[in-house]
């Protein structure tokens, strides 16, 4: 246990001040009895001050924690929910245009950035495909080409044919795709949050190679790549 | 006169006495310091500690203004930039600044590993240093995502897309990140919590940490050949050389150390006069999609590993790298924490050095000219050039049509422009025959999409012919060795 002795003079400075009856000071009997008593008592409060405040801390916690962790806590249900993207006649057949969105979680700050764009596919046979704008490498937006059929990513030249599968460069898969429906003449997705490999609840496992394309994969069985590599690989 | 000085002696024994902070003040400035530690080398760490208070005080200055909203931030730096008298240049004096301590703490951090400074009893210095060096990188990342534009946007994205790879974790973690579930209001608030309180925070006690142990250990003294550190007798041969050689710190050393910090703050003034302030590039609106984000300059060489590394690689390297580095940056005095300290007799280390600085190097000069970027506009913005389609037969210009009307030029070069994503192809039929042009377009493979369904058959057919044409001067096609053997086949294409 410390002492004090910040709390008294050295007898030579009581000395000196000419207080050795300073109220301020114990004699030095005094405090050492003071201190055999008392000890153990204060020793104990002060672990038990210690521990109380453990308590409150652990308790403090977990307002603290919470809040922090309160947007990672969020379940898939609570962000995404069924937005119209448009009318089903403002997609042509086959053409895949780019459609935008407001997100259905919106905050007061966002601004510019609720807006998401999303790439809507209408399929020769009527079908719908939504991709996701982020490119499933990392995320940067993927550009349609008509032309040439492809969508291809400015940042480390990720390619995706039309269907959405992996055509070539860093992605190790398709482009994510939203779940979509068509309600009352109008295209909706199910969207609400930022489409990555491992928070895409919105968008369905896209296979590199779709098994419901015939055609497609006859294509590929005809011409298997002779040169070790193909661009087909999943 | 004699009255001032007596006044402002008085003054400061009224402080003393108060808060006894004078004495330990003048310890320091006097504290003895080995005159081979007094060198021109010893500069950088006071010069990053000086960058630091100009990045708070230039800070504090923008933040009098900057909107930490996803829906204003954007508006308000312009507003710096345009309305606001000399608020270009404070904004350009912060992303300067920022630069230039990025740039010094790692001069800084090669010198003292190369001076062997991290070895007995320094290691814990050297530990705060590695923090420091991260932090300094967290300061530079988050207050890239400040500058919230086109860029910024992006490359959160990225951030997000990394984090999301993470196994089990992934998901709640680009939330944590993002601040919810997209990109947003809630994503610029928290970073820039953590550029303004969080990392400067830590940044400042790491920095007080730091000094103090710098003052209780003293400065390194210069290493010498033969001079072995060794636990048992360290302290004591340090002790004996400062107590030969040693001289107070102030002015000895300091001297030198406010004429670098003097001229390193006229340079990040003269580059912020010259050259503006950074950005902030386009809007960061999401739908707007022509946009080719790039990282900031020290960022670069990790974009362009990102582009190098094989994809399967990626995910693992990503996890398993930065823990390494930084672990291996944290028991390097604990592995070498004695033993010699001049880099003549640390060849291994000087290697290691020469090696990052030779890589770091290379990855940023790939990042700044990114050849892995398809040019997205190259198809609709650059024309052929004329040599190249003159004296060609129609179906051989038709061919030039489709080349580039199919988006070719965004990955290939024709005449130097183009994409050089895949490779130049001025002289493609020297290399290959027409039969494998074909199969190389309709198929792909070797990291070129298949353009079977792209292409009818009289597009595929003009495009190889005019393919064919591009072969330099006086050189010959490429030909297949067996086709005088074999039945002449049919040149055209199969459809697919």
């Amino acid at each position: 246990m410390s002492d004090h002795p910040q709390q008294h003079g050295s007898p030579a400075q009581d000395a000196a001040l000419g207080n050795a009856q300073n109220p301020w000071n114990g004699t030095a009997p005094e405090i050492a009895a003071a201190h055999a008593t008392a000890t153990s008592r204060r020793g104990f409060l002060f672990k038990l001050a210690v521990g109380l405040n453990g308590i409150v801390g652990a308790v403090l916690a977990v307002p603290i924690v919470g809040y922090l962790l309160g947007p990672a806590m969020k379940k898939d249900e609570e962000v995404n929910s069924w937005v119209k993207l448009g009318a089903v006649n403002t997609f042509p057949t086959g053409q895949t245009r780019l459609a935008e969105y407001i997100n259905p979680v919106v905050g007061p700050t966002d601004g510019d950035t609720a807006k998401t764009a999303c790439w809507v596919r209408h399929a020769e046979d009527g079908n719908f495909q939504v991709f996701a704008i982020n490119c499933a490498h990392l995320g940067c937006p993927v550009r349609w080409f008509e032309q040439s059929k492809l969508f291809l990513c400015p940042c480390h030249g990720g390619a995706y044919y039309e269907d959405g599968s992996r055509a070539s460069g860093p992605p190790l898969r398709g482009l994510f795709e939203y779940k979509h429906r068509v309600e009352s003449g109008s295209l909706m997705i199910l969207a609400g949050q930022l489409p990555t490999s491992a928070t895409e609840a919105c968008a369905r496992k896209a296979p590199s190679i779709k098994t419901d394309q015939p055609d497609l994969v006859q294509t590929i069985a005809d011409n298997a790549s002779a040169d070790g590599r193909s661009a087909w690989k999943g | 006169m004699e009255g001032l000085k007596k006044a402002g002696s008085s003054v400061v024994k009224w402080i003393e006495l108060r808060t006894g902070l004078i004495a330990p003040a003048e310890e320091m400035a006097n504290h003895p310091t080995p005159s081979s530690a007094t060198s021109w080398w010893y500069v950088f760490g006071s010069a990053a500690m000086v960058l630091l208070i100009l990045q708070v005080v230039t800070g504090i200055l923008l933040a009098l203004v900057y909107s930490p909203s996803a829906s204003n931030a954007w508006a308000s730096l312009q507003f710096i930039n345009h309305n606001l008298p000399l608020g270009w240049f404070l904004r350009a004096m912060h992303g300067w600044g920022s630069e230039f301590m990025i740039a010094i703490v790692l001069i800084h951090m090669v010198q003292v590993f190369l001076f062997g400074a991290y070895k007995f009893p320094r290691e814990l210095t050297w530990v705060a240093g590695v923090f420091l060096l991260l932090l300094t990188l967290g300061m530079a990342f988050t207050g890239q995502v400040l500058r919230f534009d086109q860029d910024a946007y992006w490359g959160l994205g990225i951030g997000a897309s990394i984090s999301s790879s993470i196994p089990v974790i992934g998901g709640p973690l680009v939330h944590l990140l993002l601040g919810g579930p997209i990109i947003g209001g809630g994503t610029l608030s928290r970073f820039f919590a953590l550029h303004v309180f969080v990392i400067p925070g830590l940044l400042l006690a790491f920095v007080g940490l730091h000094l103090l142990m710098v003052l209780k250990l003293g400065i390194n003294e210069w290493p010498m050949p033969g001079r072995i550190v060794r636990k048992a007798d360290y302290q004591q041969n340090y002790a004996t050389l400062t107590k030969t050689t040693g001289v107070p710190f102030v002015p000895n050393a300091a001297w030198k150390d406010a004429v670098f910090a003097a001229a390193i703050l006229l340079a990040v003034m003269a580059c912020a006069f010259c050259f503006g302030p950074f950005g902030p590039t386009g809007v960061p609106d999401p739908t707007i999609i022509q946009t080719a984000p790039k990282p900031d300059f020290f960022f670069l060489w990790i974009y362009a590993v990102l582009a190098f590394l094989p994809p399967e690689l990626e995910t693992p390297v990503l996890l398993i790298a930065p823990p390494l580095i930084i672990g291996a940056l944290l028991l390097l005095p604990f592995v070498a924490g004695q033993g010699e300290k001049h880099w003549s007799k640390r060849p291994v280390a000087v290697l290691v050095v020469a090696l990052i600085a030779v890589t770091l190097g290379t990855f940023t000069q790939l990042g700044l000219h990114s050849p892995w970027s398809p040019v997205m506009e190259a198809w609709s913005r650059d024309p052929i050039p004329e040599s190249y389609i003159e004296r060609r037969t129609p179906l051989e210009r038709r061919g030039a049509m489709v080349f580039q009307e199919k988006q070719c030029r965004n990955c290939h070069s024709i005449g130097g422009v183009g994409g050089k994503r895949g490779p130049a192809l001025d002289a493609v039929a020297t290399e290959m025959t027409e039969d494998q042009m074909v199969r190389q377009v309709l198929q792909g493979g070797g990291n070129m999409p298949a353009y079977g369904k792209a292409l009818n058959p009289s597009e595929t057919a003009a495009l190889t012919r005019y393919l064919r044409t591009l072969r330099g001067p006086g050189l010959l096609p490429a030909r297949d060795p067996s086709e005088g053997i074999q039945p002449q086949n049919a040149s055209h294409p199969v459809a697919p």
